[in-house]
């Protein structure tokens, strides 16, 4: 295991690398060393606001769940389209409350923001308890066949990733 | 630049400028305050997507080796889209914003 006083967060500093190699868009020798000591730098000098980041469980799990949000958000994009140039009268909003079965604050935070993303949704508030999401839908005819599909197409998967 | 590349380019701004397009115009014609963040943040996603495609594909074609700094585009969005809509519901919750006559279920206030 990577130590973890030298390297408290090896996650974060992969994600840093990669986002300083994106933003100087180049892969030069220079700019490798560069972004390699900041991404070991800078979770050093804020590890103290992060209290809890989860440890990946199933990274191979990450990599599908990614793929399926992905295509989902460019079907459903198309489903939403034709909702909002159709008729508005005819579409049926709801709130509707999704019991949680993640107790992990950041699998939460991820859930809530697949949610939102894929359209259609909007994840609009968590019970102080951590036990319920609070979900404004577009249109829905049936409710509980829409959390059955959230809990099985979302929530499973993350359950995996994330050590809950 | 080969025409083609012309093409898919062209073709993917247009997608997203249209999916823009339509979540603006969900935002003018959606009837409350929560149908309306639906727009937005549909926008966001496919319409974003699009021109950050056409965008990627004209650089790399432009410089001959692959430009992939508009990744870090959709990744800024992707984390700050959601995080804004739910703290505007959250907002209008508070206010205790009408919703339309018919909606479903009930906006909490805690």
């Amino acid at each position: 295991m990577l130590g973890s006083r030298w390297l408290p967060y090896p996650g974060m500093s992969l994600l840093l690398w990669a986002v300083w190699l994106l933003l100087v868009n180049k892969i030069t020798l220079d700019h490798v060393l560069l972004g390699a000591l900041l991404a070991w730098l800078m979770p050093q000098v804020t590890r103290l606001f992060w209290p809890a980041v989860p440890r990946l469980r199933r990274f191979d799990r990450l990599l599908a769940f990614l793929g399926v949000v992905h295509w989902d958000i460019l079907v459903a994009n198309v489903t939403v389209a034709r909702l909002i140039l159709g008729p508005p009268s005819k579409l049926r909003p709801a709130f509707v409350e999704m019991p949680l079965d993640l107790d992990n604050d950041f699998a939460i935070t991820v859930l809530a923001n697949t949610i939102s993303l894929t359209p259609g949704t909007v994840s609009a508030d968590v019970s102080e308890d951590r036990k319920t999401l609070l979900v404004h839908v577009l249109d829905v005819d049936d409710a509980q066949a829409l959390i059955r599909h959230i809990k099985y197409r979302y929530e499973r998967p993350l359950r995996e990733v994330f050590p809950c | 630049m080969e025409p083609w590349v012309e093409w898919t380019v062209s073709i993917a701004i247009l997608v997203g400028a249209v999916f823009v397009l339509v979540g603006s115009i969900g935002l003018a014609r959606l009837q409350d305050f929560y149908m309306r963040l639906h727009g937005p943040t549909k926008a966001t996603t496919l319409g974003a997507g699009g021109t950050i495609l056409g965008s990627l594909i004209f650089f790399s074609a432009q410089r001959g080796a692959l430009s992939l700094q508009e990744v870090l585009i959709t990744l800024f969005l992707f984390i700050t889209a959601p995080v804004s809509a739910h703290m505007l519901a959250k907002a209008a919750m508070h206010l205790k914003i009408g919703r339309r006559s018919g909606t479903r279920g009930e906006p909490w206030d805690q």
